[in-house]
C-alpha cells in the first residue's frame, strides 16, 4: 500500500483548513489590536485637543507614553506579518475581503463587549451590511 | 448628548483613512505576488520583503493611515470608524471603473451598493458613545475650547 502512494510531490494548492487557519490568525490578531489601540486612543483622549493644546509633539508624546496602545500595536505588527505571509500563499481576492469582512463583525461584537461601545441595530445592520458588501466587492 | 456632527477636519482624517488602506494593501500584494514562496523555515525573508519598493510604498501609505486611524480612534468609536475604512474599497472599485476604465461586475456593483448603504446607516448615528466616565475628558475639552 505504502509503495503505491504517489512519490511526486503535491501541486501548490493550499489546503483549505490551512487558508482557513492564516485567515483566522489575520482576524483574530486584528481585532485584539484594534480593541486595544482603540481602548488606547480612548484612554488618551481627543487628540485634535491635545494637539491644540500642546502641539504634535505633545500629541505623539501622549500616544508613545500609553502602555495600552504598545500592546495594540504588538498584536497590529502579528497581524500585519500574518497577512504578509497569507498574501505570500493565497490571492488577494480571498484573503482581502475574508479577513476584512470578517474583521469588522468580530470587531463589533469585541467593540460591544470590551470597549463597551453602545453597538445599536443601526451598527449591526451596518457591519453586517458592509460585511457582505466587501464580501462580494472583493471576490 | 449623541455627537452627530463632525468637523469638515474630521471627515478628511475619515477620507484619509479610507483610501490609503486599500491602496496601502494593494501595493503589499503586488510586492508580495512578485517574491518567492516564503516558508515558515525562513521567516527572515519576511523581514527582507520589506525592504523592496511596492512593500516599502505600500508600508508607507500604512503609516499615513495609522496615523488619521488613530486621530480618528480619538474622537470616534471603533464600531463607527471601520465602516468608514471598508468604504474606502467602494473608492478603489470607482477609481477603476472610470479612471482605468475596467468593467465592474453586477456583483461588485451590488457590493458597492450594500457597503454605501452601510456607511451611511453608521454616519447617520452617532460617532461616539458617551460613557459618564468620558466627563472628564469633556470639562477638559471645554477649558481648551474657551481659552
Amino acid at each position: 500500500m505504502i509503495n503505491s502512494l504517489p512519490t511526486v510531490p503535491l501541486p501548490p494548492v493550499i489546503n483549505p483548513w490551512i487558508a482557513a487557519a492564516m485567515i483566522a490568525m489575520i482576524v483574530l490578531t486584528s481585532t485584539t489590536g484594534e480593541v486595544l489601540t482603540a481602548a488606547a486612543m480612548k484612554s488618551i483622549g481627543d487628540l485634535d485637543v491635545i494637539r491644540a493644546h500642546s502641539g504634535l509633539k505633545g500629541a505623539i508624546r501622549a500616544v508613545l507614553t500609553s502602555p495600552l496602545f504598545f500592546a495594540g500595536v504588538f498584536f497590529l505588527a502579528l497581524a500585519f506579518f500574518s497577512l504578509l505571509f497569507a498574501l505570500n500563499h493565497l490571492n488577494l481576492s480571498l484573503v482581502g475581503p475574508a479577513s476584512a469582512s470578517l474583521t469588522l463583525v468580530t470587531n463589533a461584537v469585541a467593540g460591544k463587549i470590551f470597549l463597551k461601545e453602545n453597538v445599536d441595530r443601526r451598527r449591526w445592520t451596518a457591519a453586517v451590511l458592509v460585511c457582505v458588501g466587501v464580501y462580494l466587492l472583493a471576490h | 448628548m449623541p455627537q452627530h456632527s463632525l468637523t469638515p477636519r474630521q471627515y478628511l482624517i475619515l477620507g484619509l483613512v479610507a483610501v490609503s488602506a486599500p491602496l496601502g494593501d494593494s501595493c503589499l500584494s503586488r510586492g508580495m505576488a512578485a517574491m518567492p514562496a516564503i516558508t515558515l523555515a525562513h521567516p527572515a525573508s519576511l523581514v527582507a520583503a520589506v525592504f523592496t519598493p511596492w512593500i516599502a510604498l505600500g508600508i508607507a501609505l500604512l503609516i499615513g493611515f495609522f496615523a488619521s486611524y488613530l486621530t480618528a480612534l480619538s474622537w470616534a468609536d471603533l464600531t463607527f470608524v471601520l465602516p468608514a475604512t471598508a468604504f474606502g474599497y467602494v473608492i478603489i472599485a470607482l477609481l477603476a471603473r472610470f479612471w482605468l476604465n475596467e468593467s465592474i461586475s453586477i456583483e461588485r456593483w451590488a457590493g458597492i451598493l450594500l457597503i454605501t448603504l452601510g456607511v451611511g446607516f453608521v454616519a447617520h448615528g452617532p460617532s461616539l458613545t458617551q460613557h459618564p466616565a468620558v466627563e472628564t475628558e469633556e470639562a477638559r475639552e471645554q477649558e481648551v475650547g474657551t481659552e
